[in-house]
């Protein structure tokens, strides 16, 4: 079965400190995947090289069997635009915008039309239990309802593979929670591929599987599904 | 905590007088709550009657501390099995857990092996609690919290003590 969404024996480096050491790690599609690991273990560099944020200095990334740590800027641009949805951990949201324009924002960057795409956004707020927040802006929101419309922003163009890194880092147990339950659960409707970065074992459980990255490499704790 | 099989692993370093199994278990395990002498000698009397240890012949200045005690293929096979099986996943666990690494790094055992099956058994039992959580009602999130919470402390144990292996093996074969 052809991976989602994979890293190759991936090497990377701030300078001359190395973050990923022949990092290795394939997520399924459909599969939620958790990584974890001790701060500075090179976890979130896992994912931005996966996502197509940072480009590795050896090794391989490929997304649907296809190899994209080789394409231009501008392609993995349009494909970080197209197939992926993000989330972080204190949402970046852009505070001038109102939370359906920020929702719509992933839309009207691939060029959808104004009006359409805060239908569409629109359709989230009800969805993620945000109904009446639409034109609020970021500073009017607490931090699970901003982090649920930073959710609604990284799924509303039904992206392949959603990257979201410590999603509840800033939150609360029981608002971290909710969350969680709202994200895994659009995401298991939807078919949608997950690549969960966190240091919390109680989100960690909401994954199909785990993944721990220590010092710069990826120890898989059990197989994955379909693989021995 | 379980006495014979902590008893095997210490019989699986070298052959021991009880009065020396004594004092090992008790500076290393007892904590505060030494091994009564005639729990000690009942148990290694299980142990060889079950074919897991041997007595070896008594030795010069004969008394019962004077036997020596001598862990058998069988003894070492279980002892193996028990140190490889990660623990089921339920709270309170922090003293087995402790004694498993103490005896895997005092053995030159992979601790961190040890450690990463626990986590993943633990993280397993996370997941079935968390979807526990997820399709049940108030009560069941509740009984599902309280023992997530606990195996979330165990699991932060677990991450420390894998990042302090190397000084740990250091203090426990001093």
């Amino acid at each position: 079965m052809t991976a989602a969404v994979e890293a190759l024996d991936v090497r990377f480096s701030f300078g001359s400190t190395p973050a990923l050491r022949d990092a290795t790690v394939a997520v399924e599609a459909g599969e939620i995947l958790a990584v974890m690991g001790p701060s500075g273990s090179g976890k979130s560099t896992l994912l931005h090289c996966l996502a197509g944020i940072l480009v590795p200095d050896g090794g391989e990334i490929r997304v649907a069997g296809r190899r994209t740590d080789d394409l231009p800027e501008a392609e993995r641009s349009a494909l970080r635009r197209d197939r992926f949805g993000f989330v972080f951990q204190f949402g970046q949201l852009v505070p001038e915008l109102t939370a359906e324009e920020n929702v719509a924002l992933p839309l009207l960057l691939a060029g959808v039309r104004r009006r359409e795409a805060l239908v569409r956004a629109r359709g989230w707020f009800e969805r993620l239990d945000l109904g009446g927040l639409e034109q609020r802006r970021s500073g009017e929101l607490s931090g699970g309802q901003a982090q649920r419309v930073a959710l609604a922003r990284g799924m509303v163009a039904e992206p392949e593979v959603l990257f979201a890194d410590e999603p509840t880092g800033a939150l609360d147990s029981l608002t971290g929670e909710h969350v969680m339950d709202m994200l895994v659960g659009t995401a298991r409707e939807r078919g949608t591929t997950v690549v969960l970065v966190t240091h919390e074992a109680r989100v960690a459980a909401y994954a199909d599987r785990e993944v721990v990255v220590r010092d710069g490499r990826v120890v898989s704790l059990t197989p994955a599904a379909g693989r021995p | 905590m379980s006495v014979p099989l902590t008893l095997l692993g210490l019989l699986e370093r070298e052959p021991s007088h009880g009065y020396d199994l004594k004092r090992d278990y008790d500076a290393l395990f007892g904590r505060g709550r030494p091994l009564p002498f005639g729990q000690l000698y009942s148990t290694l009397g299980r142990l060889a009657r079950d074919g897991k240890v041997v007595v070896g012949e008594t030795e010069a200045g004969a008394g019962p501390d004077r036997k020596r005690y001598v862990i058998t293929d069988q003894g070492a096979t279980e002892f193996e099995a028990w140190l490889r099986e990660p623990v089921e996943a339920e709270p309170h666990l922090q003293t087995v857990l402790f004694a498993k690494v103490t005896l895997a790094l005092m053995l030159g055992r992979d601790a961190e092996a040890y450690l990463d099956a626990q986590r993943a058994a633990h993280l397993q039992r996370m997941r079935e609690l968390t979807e526990v959580k997820r399709g049940g009602g108030l009560v069941d999130a509740l009984l599902a919290d309280h023992g997530l919470f606990h195996l979330e402390a165990d699991l932060r144990w677990i991450d420390l003590t894998t990042a302090r292996l190397d000084a740990l093996r250091t203090e426990v074969r001093s």
